[in-house]
């Protein structure tokens, strides 16, 4: 404490600004209002209120608007410097404050009057306070300034274009004329900057950007910059599809006179996606020759290119080692820095311990920033070489005991984390780490983590007893999150570890006496728990944690209070949690108590699908929503008449399956557009919602409902669809339909209905207590050969993907050159039956597989265990 | 560009010998030199007000820099310092649009003279000009302002005379208050000079 207020003692002493008070200097601001004008007093207020604002002050809206009022009353005085200090005011306050638009003709006067010091900055205020519905009236002094002969004004107003560009596109793409004519400038700024307007004005018309960049790749800029800026215009659009011209140009560029260009180029090259050796090679020995640069600048520029992408091309960058090895003694410690963690990436396993010595010697004379990379490099040390992970512990824990801010500390134990959860070698070593730096840690996230790690990872040590002083410690001393945390933790090992429980429970006896409600509620909960003595409870309670999404767990409460009913609240009304691995899917419903909530909570969740289903009556009372497929089935080629995809939606008893189909003909309208699909396996079509008509370009959607077979085990099948429409020629101009039309069809791939399309992800942290939470009661066990399956891996991803179940315990990352593997997967049948999936994994010649089903439900059991097969 | 401003002097002194004042409440006197000694170097603050349209930009800047600019509706204000006859006025014109006349009242305080301009054509919104007059001149911050009227766009054939400009205004009922009422052409030039003499002579008598 004492230290922290020397040196804000010391702050005070450098900044003249330091304990400014919002309300004095508003005070102050008044003078802005007396005649005649201070200007030098009211230049000092200025930099006042630009110094508050810029510390993030808040200031509101009417004392905002006062002092801007009393701040236009300054445009009487023709004092340069006052003038410009309004300027930067009117740009701060022009959101904060109300009616800006009154210092418009002033600034419009300034913009096109004879001081061309004015001229600049006044259109960039101008058009900082302008919205699109005022934007008309400076349209015409906006387009000459564009043009205007003045280099700073032509800059000033081509970069305030791109910014009106965000909220009135419209009024901006008009100035293309004059964007173009400020192109040919002979200014360097200026023809950077017009170029970006340029290509903002066409940036979502791919074939205008094409020729735009051709236009300007032949006759050559004058600009660097804007050499830079097409540089990186041509690379996305080599992203986009790998056009030839445009690498030849940015490879042409690597022979450009201007190093800035130069750079640019090579920058661009190494960090394309798919570039090969021979195309990366000269791009590589620019950065080298950069390396021996005199310019500590392009050596940096260098060795930190050289530093991003030394994991995608290890061998190019190898190639730079002497270099970077001279680079290690740069005075410039950030050029070192970037070097050494470079070698560390690309070295070999016996230069790691040199190297680590070499950076340690000057880790205290760099800045957070740096020794964050530093830590990004042993991260991917220890994944490379996971034998040295005890030299990296070491030297982390280290660093964790040395000064600094959050964002290094987190960094550092990130990389810890991730550590022990890839080697668990490194696990014990990791966690006793950790449990050192808790015990004199100022930020509470950090801690809360921490503790959570511990209360995870803890009790399955050999040792768990060890780390109850630890986190108790934490009870004692921390403030209540911390606290909190640590009692979750504690619980932990009293669930999971019987011979501690007594001494646990002692330990959660005394935080009832706490000061904090949460944490003395924690412990309560807890304590009650664990006096039960059951399995079942403590894994659901204690070590496996709510698995509905939070955000629905808490609307669905806030309705059901508003709503009171006879009914208890029902926890399976709330949407299960979205796994994050699964990406591009939709939230999902679970189970609920009638059709009014279902529709309640479907909005507030904006899931779109069951949104859209509710609103078509013949798909009405079905029941809640339990699942909708995550990617759209194409059952159509690409780029054929009539585009057709479907989406599955899983419901208790049935299924609907939305087409969206799209008209790819300008000369036909499509009628009563439906998807016929034909009974099979039981598995009973009831009815269609066709699409009344498919114009051209407009996707439509059908629906098919089906009923899903009364026997529980038969969830499989598959359906051949037909396209059925009426179709009616058109004029592809107008759109007219004829009025008669004929019967068509049109035929669809089969569709597939399998076993993950009634199941849901859901993550059991700790598989297993849920395994014997379940219980053995509707356990089913079989043993497959996977002929088909060339590794371990392989079978794991297979096998996850053909049963739509979550992978626990990290378990879908098979270590490498292991001959056998256990994977652990959990989720969640139609009906709200708990599914848990033990799959033992032996290579030789092909994977042969133990599978072990445990549900909730006997048939879930079943189905789980057949699915493979 | 000085020349063009002597050759607009002169003309306007031509107007003056045109153009009498519609009445005049004092005595006049013609050195006004004399009181540049009086004022000092201490700037008067006058505000220019009235109806959009009414021709107070171009008031503004024929006072300035004595030439007709072409302007566009003023949104906010302009704000420039006036010499006129070794006299400093910082005038301030506030657009007139609806939606700006609610900030004129920002403006307000320490204000030494109101020059009101109204379109002399523009028989339609005269009364809407009144009201926006007679609120004005009740604000507290206005109290010892002098106000001086401009029956503006008398070169237009058609326009309202002075006398009906300023009955249309009620200036008849305006007590403890000196004022006057002129009749100009902003873009003829006429009718300004006297105005503007006028305005400085009874500052002058305020001091």
């Amino acid at each position: 404490m004492m230290k922290r207020d020397k040196k804000e003692e010391e702050e005070g002493g450098a900044n003249p600004f330091y304990n400014l008070e919002k309300s004095s200097v508003l005070q102050e601001a008044r003078t802005f209002n007396e005649t005649p004008i201070n200007t030098r007093k009211c230049c000092h207020i200025l930099t006042k209120i630009l110094y508050l604002i810029n510390q993030g002050e808040h200031i509101g809206t009417m004392e905002a608007t006062e002092t801007f009022f009393a701040m236009t009353k300054l445009f009487q005085s023709k004092d340069l410097t006052l003038r410009r200090m309004v300027y930067l005011c009117i740009k701060e306050m022009a959101y904060i404050a109300e009616d800006v638009i009154i210092v418009t003709s002033c600034l419009t006067k300034d913009m096109t009057g004879r001081e061309d010091q004015f001229r600049a900055p006044a259109i960039r205020a101008l058009c900082r306070i302008t919205d699109t519905t005022m934007l008309q009236s400076i349209e015409r002094y906006m387009k000459q300034a564009i043009v205007d002969k003045v280099h700073s004004v032509s800059s000033a107003a081509l970069t305030s274009s791109l910014h009106l560009a965000k909220t009135s596109p419209d009024v901006v793409k008009r100035w293309v004329n004059e964007a173009q004519e400020a192109v040919n400038s002979d200014n360097i700024m200026v023809q950077h900057h017009a170029l970006g307007l340029l290509y903002h004005i066409r940036k979502n018309d791919k074939l205008a950007v094409t020729k735009l960049v051709n236009k300007y790749t032949r006759h050559s800029l004058k600009s660097p910059y804007a050499y830079c800026l097409l540089i990186r215009i041509a690379c996305k659009l080599l992203e986009e599809d790998n056009a030839g011209p445009m690498f030849e140009f940015i490879e042409s560029c690597l022979r450009h006179k201007s190093e800035m260009v130069i750079y640019e180029a090579a920058h661009a090259i190494v960090n394309m996606k798919n570039t090969t050796a021979k195309e990366l090679a000269p791009a590589v020995s620019v950065l080298q020759l950069f390396c021996s640069s005199p310019k500590p600048t392009l050596r940096f520029a260098a060795v930190r290119t050289l530093n991003k992408v030394a994991m995608k091309h290890p061998a190019a960058v190898t190639a730079c080692n002497l270099d970077l090895e001279n680079l290690i003694t740069d005075v410039n410690r950030s050029i070192a820095t970037l070097a050494i963690t470079t070698l560390l990436k690309t070295g070999s396993e016996s230069s790691v311990d040199r190297l680590m010595k070499q950076i340690s010697s000057f880790m205290s004379e760099i800045s957070d920033e740096f020794k964050i990379v530093v830590v990004q490099a042993i991260r991917s040390l220890c994944l490379k070489f996971p034998r040295k992970h005890s030299i990296m512990m070491t030297f982390l824990s280290s660093m964790l005991r040395d000064e600094g801010g959050f964002e290094y500390k987190r960094a550092i134990v990130d990389t810890i984390i991730g550590i022990l959860e890839e080697n668990s070698e490194a696990k014990e070593a990791g966690l006793a780490h950790l449990c050192e730096f808790i015990e004199d840690c100022e930020h509470t996230v950090l801690a809360t983590r921490i503790l959570h790690l511990l209360g995870k990872e803890g009790p399955r040590t050999p040792q768990p007893a060890k780390y109850i002083r630890f986190i108790y410690n934490r009870v004692i001393l921390e403030d209540a999150p911390v606290r909190a945390a640590a009692v979750s933790a504690l619980a932990k090992f009293g669930a999971h570890c019987d011979e501690l429980l007594p001494s646990i429970m002692v330990l959660l006896q005394r935080v009832q006496l706490d000061m904090d409600d949460e944490v003395r509620d924690r412990a309560t909960f807890y304590l009650n728990i664990l006096a039960q003595h059951q399995k079942a409870l403590n894994s659901a309670f204690i070590l496996n944690s709510l698995q509905v999404s939070i955000v629905g767990l808490e609307r669905a409460l806030h309705h059901y209070t508003m709503e009171p009913t006879e009914t208890p609240f029902d926890l399976k009304s709330v949407p299960l949690a979205t796994q994050p691995l699964q990406e591009l899917s939709k939230p999902i419903m679970e189970a609920s108590s009638g059709p009014k909530s279902t529709e309640k909570a479907a909005a507030s969740r904006q899931d779109v699908y069951a949104e859209q289903l509710a609103s078509v009556p013949e798909l009405a009372n079905l029941g809640p929503l339990f699942k909708s497929s995550s990617l759209p089935v194409e059952l159509t080629e690409s780029e054929t008449e009539y585009m057709v995809r479907c989406i599955k939606h899983t419901f208790p008893h049935h299924l609907v399956f939305q087409f969206d189909c799209t008209n790819t003909l300008n000369d036909q309208v499509l009628e009563n557009v439906t998807v016929q699909m034909e009974n099979t396996d039981d598995f009973e079509v009831i009815r269609s919602v066709p699409a009344a008509s498919l114009v051209y370009e407009k996707p439509g959607t059908t629906y098919t409902l089906v009923r899903l077979p009364e026997d529980p085990t038969q969830v499989t099948t598959t359906f051949t669809c037909t396209l059925k429409f009426i179709v009616k020629d058109c004029d592809p101009n107008t759109g007219e339909a004829d009025e008669e039309g004929y019967e068509d069809e049109y035929v669809l791939e089969d569709l597939e209905v399998t076993v993950s399309d009634h199941v849901q992800k859901v993550v059991k942290p700790n598989f297993a207590a849920s395994w014997e939470e379940v219980g053995a009661s509707n356990e089913l066990e079989d043993t497959y050969a996977l002929a088909s399956m060339k590794s371990i891996d392989e079978a794991v991803k297979s096998i996850i993907q053909f049963m739509g179940l979550q992978a626990c315990e990290r378990s879908d990352k098979v270590p490498d050159d292991k001959s056998s593997h256990t994977l652990y997967l959990a989720g969640v049948f139609r009906g709200g039956h708990d599914v848990l999936v033990r799959a033992k994994l032996a290579f030789s010649e092909g994977v042969t597989m133990q599978i072990t089903v445990r549900s909730t439900d006997a048939y879930a059991s079943e189905v789980l265990a057949s699915a493979v097969g | 560009m000085t020349i063009m401003i002597c050759f607009i002097i002169c003309t306007f002194r031509a107007g003056i010998s045109s153009n009498q004042p519609f009445c005049t409440s004092f005595h006049v006197s013609g050195l006004l030199s004399y009181f540049s000694g009086l004022f000092g170097s201490k700037e008067r603050r006058i505000l220019i007000l009235g109806l959009d349209g009414a021709g107070k930009t171009t008031i503004l800047y024929r006072l300035q820099v004595g030439e007709v600019v072409t302007t566009i509706p003023t949104i906010g204000f302009n704000v420039e310092t006036v010499v006129y006859k070794n006299l400093r006025f910082q005038v301030w014109d506030l657009g007139g649009q609806t939606s700006i006349r609610p900030y004129w009242r920002c403006y307000y305080s320490k204000t030494d003279a109101i020059i009101y301009v109204v379109d002399s054509m523009d028989r339609d919104r005269i009364g809407i000009s009144k009201n926006e007059l007679v609120s004005m001149l009740e604000e507290e911050e206005l109290k010892k302002a002098t106000l001086c009227v401009f029956a503006n766009k008398q070169d237009i054939e058609g326009a309202m005379t002075v006398t009906e400009v300023a009955n249309a205004l009620g200036l008849s009922s305006i007590k403890n208050r000196k004022y006057q009422i002129f009749k100009t052409s902003a873009i003829k030039g006429e009718g300004l000079d006297d105005a503007m003499e006028w305005l400085a002579n009874a500052l002058l008598s305020n001091n």
